[in-house]
């Protein structure tokens, strides 16, 4: 059994975002990068399913971008995937999710994977296209949203969550592709001797113009910070100070405070 | 221009999000036709053509014989846009479509500039418009950002659609209802969440001390939730439950989205984060910029002493 788990490396959301010099992308200097929290649930889910396998399947993790998503894709592989895949790509945040899913769907084609693993969304673009469009193009089964993730007899048994709590379970026989939510299981901290034996794993670097052959279908015109509405009091400095003046408009204010 | 919209129903029951789509092509100034797989009793109360699939033979959920219907829809009426409600059922089924009929796809609009869809970035920090670049393109619309004013009066003019495919691979099983809740937050008049800002379970219980000395519940966003650190009877959101207190206090919340649209309509809103650009501060009536474990202790004794 054959496994492919997609990861994508994105800001840390803490960040203070600024506009590019051609406005049309946040400036990628001076961030923090981490794997997209969507993507720890899709690794995590990967290597239990290994686990639950005797073991027996191979993890390939995959990443398009810069060298910086070594990062990611090391991460990835101290929480158990086998070997990992870098897509090179300086300019992937410019590729939108047509291209991303193209370029994961050509390295895909001939590797026959049972089951592969992606976010439902990326935390920076949240576009929620990629995975269900990688299935599209592969001819594979999908279930999108996952909050539950059960295998047997190739089948998987997903939990998909809707609106207002309520879930609905689907069968989806293998080659399949899953889209994973938050919540789907808890990943795992790599231990140090896994990130030591990582450090042994395969890379395979890829050139992106291997792969790539589809034009963008959307193009971004413009990015900005949203327009302030400013309503808002701002209150800052001394705690104790802030505390009277926040008690102190609230019973200006609202109705709650006796 | 025009515009075909997916409708989504579930059990028997029309969505809302359906009615949002009319108010989105009205903003676009498009003809509308709707598509709908359920049945004419749900039909929505618009007028305009209805592409209809019959539910019992086609599945509540089967996104695969789903998008043959949207796809033959398509082809009957040669819109410009096909439009989605950016739902668990839109965002499933929305790139099916798009790549099947190999065209472009701009994911949860927010709204329209200069003819251009505006989506949001990065947790709602940055906005970016996005233009497709075909003559057709496929959009999913944000739950809750365009409101349907006009009447439900209208009743579309039904034409039924079948396809030849009969069945997929894919089996739905059912529904899972929602958890029984052990706190209705949906009746307090003061709700306190905890977020990831709170940094640890054992830091939830000071957020909870606030919550009590306000004489108020304790809610929580999403994250909170799944590391277990309180029940999912206390998560406000779009998975969770929709609340409109007098006072809502959001502690180390950073205002995704999916949180704000559970929490947005409460009277009077008060964030605390230690970062003054969260996105949370659009929405909050005062935004304390502070670390909220050493502020709340000083809240809840002052509250208790006033
Ligand atoms: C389909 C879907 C449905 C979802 N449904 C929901 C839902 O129902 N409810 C929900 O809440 N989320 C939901 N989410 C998740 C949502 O997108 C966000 O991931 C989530 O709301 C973030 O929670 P948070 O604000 O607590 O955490 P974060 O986004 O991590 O924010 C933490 C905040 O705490 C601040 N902070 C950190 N330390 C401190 C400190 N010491 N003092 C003060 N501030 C501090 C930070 O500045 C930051 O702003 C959903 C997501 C999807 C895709
Ligand atoms: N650059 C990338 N490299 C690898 N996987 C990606 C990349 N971008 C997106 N993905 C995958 O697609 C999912 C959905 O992304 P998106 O459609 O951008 O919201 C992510 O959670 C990842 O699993």
């Amino acid at each position: 059994m054959n496994i492919l788990v997609c990861i994508k490396q994105v800001p840390d959301m803490e960040s203070r975002f600024k506009v590019n010099g051609t406005g049309d992308w946040y400036d990628e200097a001076d961030l923090a990068y981490r794997m997209n929290e969507y993507d720890e649930y899709a690794v995590e889910q990967a290597v239990q399913l290994k686990e639950q396998l005797g073991n027996q399947p191979e993890i390939t993790v995959l990443s398009i971008g810069a060298d910086r998503v070594g990062e990611a894709l090391k991460k990835a592989l101290a929480m158990g995937c086998d070997k990992a895949v870098q897509v090179q790509d300086n300019d992937s945040a410019r590729k939108d999710p047509w291209q991303i899913a193209n370029i994961i769907a050509a390295f895909a084609a001939d590797k026959h994977f049972d089951v592969i693993f992606t976010g439902m969304q990326s935390q920076d673009r949240g576009s929620a296209q990629v995975g269900v469009t990688v299935a599209e193009l592969l001819g594979h089964n999908c279930a999108s949203t996952l909050v539950g993730f059960e295998f047997a007899d190739g089948v998987v048994t997903a939990k998909r969550e809707l609106e207002g709590g309520v879930k609905s379970v689907v069968k989806v026989p293998v080659p399949a592709l899953v889209t994973c939510q938050l919540g789907l299981n808890v990943p795992r901290y790599p231990t140090l001797p896994n990130i030591m034996k990582a450090k042994k794993k395969e890379l395979q670097l890829v050139p992106v113009a291997n792969l790539l052959k589809e034009e963008a279908a959307t193009g971004t015109e413009k990015l900005y910070p949203p327009v302030k509405s400013g309503g808002g009091i701002v209150l800052e400095g001394d705690l104790s100070d802030v505390a009277d003046r926040l008690l102190g408009i609230l019973k200006e204010k609202t109705t709650v405070m006796k | 221009m025009k515009a075909l919209l997916v409708c989504e129903q579930r059990e028997g029951k029309l969505l809302d999000t359906s009615y949002e789509l009319v108010a989105f092509a009205e903003r676009l100034g498009a003809e509308v036709s709707l598509v709908l797989v359920g049945k004419e009793a749900q039909a929505p109360k618009v007028t305009g053509k209805l592409y209809l699939a019959d539910a019992d033979k086609y599945g509540e959920y089967n996104p695969e014989l789903h998008k043959h219907i949207v796809v033959a829809a398509v082809l009957k009426e040669n819109p410009d846009y096909i439009i989605f409600p950016h739902s668990s059922y839109g965002w499933d089924l929305a790139p099916r479509v798009a790549a099947t009929l190999r065209v472009g796809q701009v994911s949860e609009v927010v709204n329209i500039v200069d003819g251009k869809f505006e989506v949001s970035l990065c947790n709602g920090k940055l906005r970016r418009t996005v233009t497709p670049k075909g003559a057709r393109a496929v959009l999913t619309v944000q739950a809750g950002a365009f409101n349907y004013a006009g009447q439900l009066s209208g009743s579309p003019q039904v034409e039924a659609i079948e396809i030849t495919q009969g069945s997929s691979p894919l089996q739905f099983v059912g529904y899972e209802p929602a958890e029984k809740k052990e706190v209705d937050l949906g009746r307090a008049e003061i709700i306190v969440s905890a977020g990831r800002g709170v940094g640890k379970k054992e830091n939830v219980a000071v957020i909870a001390d606030l919550a009590k000395a306000f004489g108020g519940e304790l809610g929580a966003s999403r994250p909170v939730v799944d590391a277990g650190w309180v029940g999912h009877s206390h998560q406000v959101g779009t998975t969770g439950q929709t609340v409109s207190p007098k006072l809502y206090v959001a502690c180390g919340i950073s205002g995704a989205i999916q949180h704000l649209a559970g929490m947005k309509k409460s009277d009077f809103i008060v964030a605390i984060n230690k970062d003054k650009e969260a996105p949370i501060s659009e929405a909050a009536d005062v935004m304390v910029v502070a670390d909220v474990l050493q502020l709340a202790p000083v809240l809840a004794e002052k509250l208790r002493a006033a």
